[in-house]
């Protein structure tokens, strides 16, 4: 479904990825794993045509994608959850909501897909008339996604959903990415640092050091790899 | 901590006063004065002294008593919070009473000319508030260049009423339009901008506008401006003491007694219901998908890359619409003036329209009138202490920066960043 092959992104001088190979099949959750500044972030977002890749090919369902500006990527059924959430929070819930909605329709089918949303996020319906930012980290994550989820995507990019959040939300937040996966049928691309859980959840994983994948195998595989294990698992991994 | 905090306090007014001295020291103190037709340079040190001295204990009396941290919940939130908690109570009956108000202010009995000027003037800011509004306030984009749709729409409005003898209701909307194709043509080269940079861009157009409009003499006159512009009519009567052989005035129409103030009313009514059009229309929208995405682009840019909102159109239609109003309003200042003249369109015109939002409280409709109001007011009031002025409009700003940094109503709730220093403290 995602294809990509040698992609290389660079910050000016700096580059941050040095050719990446990655694939996501149909309805798999895939998991990219890797310490901080490996260039996680920059993947996805060079996925969402947000940053450019200056070499390489992203295919999407079979069509290039790589110099196809940001919206018309979300058009072609990719959402992205951005790190760090980036709710807009000085709108409420509901607007926030809308926002995702924007590319699918213009928001046409607003009140059907939402009803989705609470299925996934029950919290969110009692609080669409709050603003963004007063929702609480947790909550934050649950509306981010669920804004993402309006989009009708077809591929779901996750950035470390699991960031700054209290470990109980963290659980309730991966067994809603897996709901996302097996009911709604949309194929997960999951960032994380929680190396554990992530490669517990996902069908197969792909290791990322400084802009390079350097390991790749099923989820279980790589949770027992033994440098996996030292650089990622204990104690070394993130909670 | 108390004795650290009065020490720096005390080098923070130190560095004032020498700020203000590097700053007024060549600007006030070094006067030149014309002597035997050679200038020559006459010294003002004490005034500088005074200026420098009130600085730097203005200064120190600001951290005192209201950037500490002890009082600073005191003073400066409990007016705030308390007058926006009255507003956002009492918000819908406040407008309507407001506008009530407006609409028997003409027929009032202590109303006359000079308040019914002062009325249309205000009224103008308003509407011009309101439209930079959706610019600064709705989608983020610093614009400090806005007073060249104003001109735009002042020209365009005079050069198709002069010219082709259209009538205001023609004008306006192809004034309208134009301004807005100014907003795009400002709108595509600042796409990529933010900021200050987005400001300085902008400013810089302010001032193209106003040159060109300067030096195409053939097109606008230059300097001599434009005369004969077409008043407007009311619905085809015109407003005139002595109607021609058979013409129909709005004084014979209605079989009333001529007076200049007939038209007076009409200006203002029709600022009125302009300055309305815009309010109306900027709350509407802003619940529409295109308002939503301009407020999502204020908040989060990436953000709203990654959920396919189209930056660019998003930008470019605040820009056009923004400008659009600000074109109606150079409309209504063409047929009021019956004069236009590069003059009028000075950037300081920009700063003014510009002070009014960021005093208002970016986004918030009730705060541009409150800022209207208030330096508009203000201008007046020091109108017979012409040397006065500006010192008032600047220590008027410098208060309202000191009291209420978000504007006068900040009625947006505070964002996460406040939040964060609410609870270190
Ligand atoms: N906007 C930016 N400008 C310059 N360098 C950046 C920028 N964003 C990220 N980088 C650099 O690119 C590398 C990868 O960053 P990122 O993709 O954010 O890593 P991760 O998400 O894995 O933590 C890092 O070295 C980081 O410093
Ligand atoms: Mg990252």
């Amino acid at each position: 479904m995602l294809l990509i092959s040698k992609v290389e992104t660079f910050y000016g001088n700096i580059q941050a990825l040095r050719g990446v190979d990655v694939k996501v099949n149909s309805g798999e959750i895939v998991t990219l794993i890797g310490s901080n500044g490996a260039g996680k972030s920059t993947l996805l977002m060079t996925i969402s045509g947000v940053n450019k890749a200056s070499t390489g090919e992203i295919l999407f369902d079979d069509q290039h994608i790589e110099n196809l500006p940001p919206h018309e990527i979300v058009n072609l059924g990719i959402s992205q959850v951005p790190e760090g959430r980036r709710i807009f929070s000085r709108l409420s819930v509901e607007d926030n909501l809308r926002l995702g909605a924007s590319a699918y329709e213009k928001g046409k089918n607003f009140d059907i897909d939402v009803k989705d949303v609470y299925d996934l996020f029950p919290v969110l319906k009692d609080r669409l008339n709050q603003r963004g930012g007063t929702l609480s980290g947790g909550e934050q994550q649950m509306l981010a996604i669920g804004r993402a989820m309006m989009a009708r995507p077809k591929m779901l990019l996750l950035d470390e959903p699991s960031l700054g959040i209290a470990p109980k939300l963290v659980n309730q937040i991966f067994i809603a990415i897996k709901n996302i996966n097996k009911q709604k049928k949309v194929t997960i691309f999951l960032v994380e640092q929680n190396a554990k859980k992530a490669l517990e959840l996902a069908d197969r994983g792909y290791v990322l050091v400084n802009g390079n994948v350097t390991l790749e195998g099923t989820g279980q595989d790589l949770l027992k790899n033994k440098d996996i294990q030292a650089a990622y698992l204990e104690g070394g991994g993130k909670k | 901590m108390r004795k650290n905090f009065l020490q720096s306090s005390i080098k923070d007014s130190l560095f004032t006063g020498l700020i203000a001295l590097a700053l007024f020291g060549p600007i006030v103190g070094l006067r030149t004065v014309a002597k035997n037709e050679v200038l020559v340079v006459s010294p003002k040190w004490f005034i500088v002294l005074v200026i420098v001295v009130v600085c730097a204990l203005g200064r120190f009396l600001t951290n005192l008593y209201i950037y500490n941290r002890d009082q600073k919940y005191g003073i400066q939130s409990t007016i705030g919070k308390s007058i926006t908690n009255f507003l956002d109570t009492k918000g819908t009956q406040i407008a309507l009473s407001a506008i009530i108000f407006s609409v028997i202010f003409p027929f009032l009995p202590f109303t006359d000319r000079y308040l019914m000027d002062i009325a249309i003037m205000m009224l103008t800011y308003i509407m011009l508030g309101w439209g930079l509004n959706i610019v600064i306030g709705l989608a983020g984009l610093l614009d400090l260049g806005y007073v060249a749709f104003y001109a735009v729409g002042a020209y365009s409005y005079a050069l198709f009423a002069i010219h082709f003898g259209w009538s205001f209701w023609i004008c306006l909307p192809i004034a309208g339009i134009f301004a807005a194709m100014f907003g795009v043509l400002l709108g595509f080269p600042v796409l990529r901008l933010r900021g200050d940079y987005l400001a300085i861009v902008t400013l810089a157009f302010g001032e193209m506008i106003r040159i060109l409009l300067l030096n195409w003499y053939q097109l606008t006159k230059g300097p001599d401006g434009l005369t004969g512009i077409p008043r407007p009519s009311f619905f085809g009567l015109p407003f005139k003491s002595f109607p021609d052989e058979g013409e129909q005035t709005f004084h014979t129409f209605f079989g009333l007694e001529y007076s200049p103030m007939q038209r007076i009313i009409f200006l203002y009514y029709l600022i009125l219901v302009l300055a309305l059009i815009t309010n109306l229309f900027t709350i509407k929208i802003r619940r529409l998908p295109i308002g939503r995405a301009w407020e999502a682009l204020r908040e989060d840019e990436i953000a709203c890359k990654s959920l396919g909102v189209n930056p660019r159109n998003t930008k470019l239609t605040a820009f056009a619409i923004g400008a659009m109003f600000g074109g109606f309003a150079g409309s209504f200042f063409a047929t009021r003036q019956a004069f236009i003249s590069p003059e009028s369109f000075t950037f300081i015109e920009s700063a003014i329209i510009v002070a009014i939002v960021v005093l208002g409280g970016m986004g918030s409709q009730t705060g541009v009138v409150l800022a209207t109001i208030f330096l508009i007011g203000l201008i007046e009031v020091f109108r017979d202490f012409e040397s006065y002025r500006m010192i008032a409009f600047g220590g008027a700003m410098v208060l309202i920066m000191i009291f209420r940094p978000r504007g006068i109503l900040a009625t947006r709730k505070p964002t996460i960043t406040l939040q964060k220093k609410e609870a270190a403290k």
